[in-house]
């Protein structure tokens, strides 16, 4: 019974031992150590990412002398506090474009595993023939870089005194702020009910918001209820309109009566900085045949933000909000710097949107 | 003769609680104080005083009366004493609130625009040490002081407990605190009176750099109050680029963005439901 165990255990780490080895990806580094085409030379560095096997891909790129290390890695493991350093590689379709038989182009789709759910990237790789293998030309656009300045920063702030603990019965606290839903639809589409809208802040004083959708049968009992978690920019300054969205996965309009909208407010402490403006906003189709609203973030401030959130709502000609859709973009804002983004809207709605709205939540870490 | 005895003892125990002890407990009793319920004939057994918040059990001995220590009474309402030895005899009393002490003063709301009737309420609750609400009659003293040093003050007789004022906000914006003081205690609270929407809403541009900077003009309310800092002021730029969107605070009165043009650019303002003028500019330089 002794023996039995022993080797039980013993069997069962050397299966979990393959399993991992299959997983790491090692296998198909294996089978494509040397690459023979452009789309091996591709996985072989990608597979090498995954395992972040930095010195390894390093080397698999063709002017790597002209790569600077530093920056190869942080393409892939992020940097400043972005989305990307609490992301992985997960996994990457490759395809090839074209090629005239020394150099090649190869479109990638890499798919990382971030902290706010999956974040795809596609990239088009160039791939030339060195020897008898294939090697990724990598890209060595400089990034740009800031001057060592001073950006004057006329910080405004609220901070709020509330009730305390110990204060006697009776001591109210200062008033929530008051907020409004300004629009709201409700759009059927193929998998769930979306409630899309915008909310305004009213009041003079910054608010937390949040947004709740109840769905209602026609005696008035509720049928579910969901809020619009991050499809929202929580915190409104005054006067400041966002997008929400509530999205209601496996039921129909035809199951409902109506919807009961519920908007929450708190007074929160909240900064007015930083301004990121919103540059280039176009509607567009992307690599990969389709629709996106891109553009340009630039941070205005002179701080970094390190997680940029996008949301945009797209109204159609009668100025009604039609959807809202949000993304996050995986590299920080740097003063001054533009990063570009791009959010998908499906195609039938596309074909509908007039015009269009881009408002940016920003997420600081005090640390970085 | 049996049935003669038989007589005389149900009689005798049927005269029995007349015989018994008599509370009897002042008729006006105010929160909190000391007092003695007065007992008629043998007081010796069990105390029991049940209250609104408060049971309390105890024994006592031979006297006339039994002594209450205020910290007993301390909440107003109905209270029962009870004193059982071989019978249980009770009296009921009313303890009143004391001597109002304190406030709670309710202001409603925290922010309220500018020249607005009867916009402002705030509400005094009367109530004594021990958080009762002083039914009796109290006068409470309203005062209103503004940041820009104006001020104002109201009495105002407690009903049922209760006093309130409504009052108009001022014509300009300040940071108005509403005090309400009865005896020694005195409650204030803070309410601003803040800009209303933005009023003629309107931008101008200069060029600095290759950089468009539009800005717009002290933003104020039709009352001629400052619009506060912090105010989301919206500038979108529509050019062959595509279209660009700044949601600009007001800082230091205006608001304030920069942005690049290429060839001719139409540039709008808003403000949360306000829209401004629009501006038509050349291409960069």
């Amino acid at each position: 019974m002794k023996w039995t165990l022993a080797i039980a255990i013993f069997a069962a780490t050397i299966v979990l031992v393959i399993i991992s080895w299959f997983q790491s990806g090692a296998l198909e580094r294996r089978r494509i150590s040397s690459a023979d085409t452009p789309d091996e030379a591709v996985r072989l560095l990608l597979s090498r990412v995954k395992s972040h096997n930095w010195d390894a891909a390093y080397a698999q790129l063709a002017n790597s002398s002209y790569v600077d290390k530093d920056n190869f890695i942080h393409t892939f493991s992020g940097d400043d506090g972005s989305l990307r350093t609490y992301a992985s590689l997960e996994n990457y379709d490759v395809w090839p474009l074209h090629s005239n038989g020394r150099v090649a182009t190869v479109r990638t789709k890499l798919h990382y595993s971030t902290a706010v759910g999956p974040l795809d990237d596609v990239r088009d790789m160039q791939v030339e023939h060195e020897g008898d293998a294939w090697k990724v030309l990598w890209s060595t656009a400089a990034l740009p870089k800031l001057a060592p300045q001073v950006i004057p920063v006329n910080y405004l702030r609220w901070d709020v005194i509330n009730r305390g603990a110990a204060d006697d019965w009776g001591v109210q606290n200062v008033d929530s702020p008051r907020v409004r839903i300004v629009s709201m639809n409700a759009v059927q589409r193929p998998d769930r009910i979306v409630i899309v809208g915008e909310i305004v802040n009213e009041d003079t004083v910054p608010a937390y918001v949040d947004v709740n959708a109840t769905l209602l049968h026609a005696d008035g009992t509720a049928i579910t209820q969901e809020n619009s978690f991050d499809k929202i920019s929580h915190i409104l300054l005054p006067k400041q309109v966002s997008p929400y969205r509530v999205d209601f996965p496996g039921y129909r309009l035809t199951q409902i009566k109506s919807v009961r909208m519920d908007a929450k407010s708190m007074l929160v402490p909240a900064s007015a900085d930083p301004v990121i403006e919103v540059t280039g906003q176009k509607l567009q189709k992307d690599a990969l045949g389709k629709m996106v609203l891109s553009g340009n973030l630039v941070n205005e401030s002179g701080a970094i933000v390190n997680i940029p959130h996008v949301l945009a709502s797209y109204y159609d000609s009668n100025g009604k909000v039609i959807w809202v859709s949000d993304g996050y973009v995986d590299q920080a804002l740097l003063p001054q710097t533009p990063v570009s983004f791009a959010v998908d809207l499906p195609d039938d709605i596309a074909s509908q949107a007039h015009t269009y709205h881009v408002v940016v939540n920003s997420f600081v870490n005090q640390a970085s | 003769m049996r049935t003669v005895i038989t007589w005389l003892l149900c009689s005798l125990a049927a005269a029995m609680p007349a015989a018994a002890a008599e509370l009897h407990a002042p008729k006006d009793i105010a929160a909190g104080t000391d007092f003695a319920i007065t007992v008629n004939g043998d007081s010796h057994g069990t105390f029991y005083l049940i209250g609104p918040a408060t049971a309390e059990k105890r024994s006592v001995e031979n006297g006339s009366e039994i002594s209450v220590p205020g910290t007993d009474t301390e909440k107003a309402g109905n209270y029962q004493a009870i004193l059982c030895s071989d019978e249980c005899v009770s009296a009921e009393f009313y303890v009143h609130a004391a001597e109002a002490d304190r406030l709670s003063l309710l202001v409603h709301p925290s922010r309220v625009p500018v020249a607005t009737t009867n916009a402002i309420s705030a509400v005094a609750i009367a109530l004594d040490r021990f958080h009762n609400i002083v039914f009796s009659h109290a006068q409470v003293d309203f005062s209103v002081n503004s940041s820009n040093g104006s001020s104002a003050s109201h009495a105002q007789p407690t009903n049922r407990g209760i006093a309130w004022i409504r009052l108009t906000s001022a014509a300009k914006a300040s940071s108005t605190k509403i005090s309400a003081a009865v005896g020694e205690t005195t409650e204030t609270r803070v309410v601003e009176q803040v800009a209303s929407e933005a009023c003629n809403l309107h931008i101008k541009s200069y060029w600095e750099a290759n950089h468009l900077v539009v800005q717009t003009d002290p933003v104020r309310d039709c009352s001629g109050n400052n619009v506060p800092d912090g105010t989301v002021v919206s500038f979108t730029k529509t050019d062959s680029s595509g279209k660009t969107t700044v949601d600009a605070p007001i800082k230091k009165g205006i608001a304030k963005a920069e942005m690049p043009v290429v060839g001719h650019a139409r540039i709008s303002v808003a403000s949360g439901v306000v829209l401004g003028n629009e501006l038509n500019v050349g291409g960069a330089r």
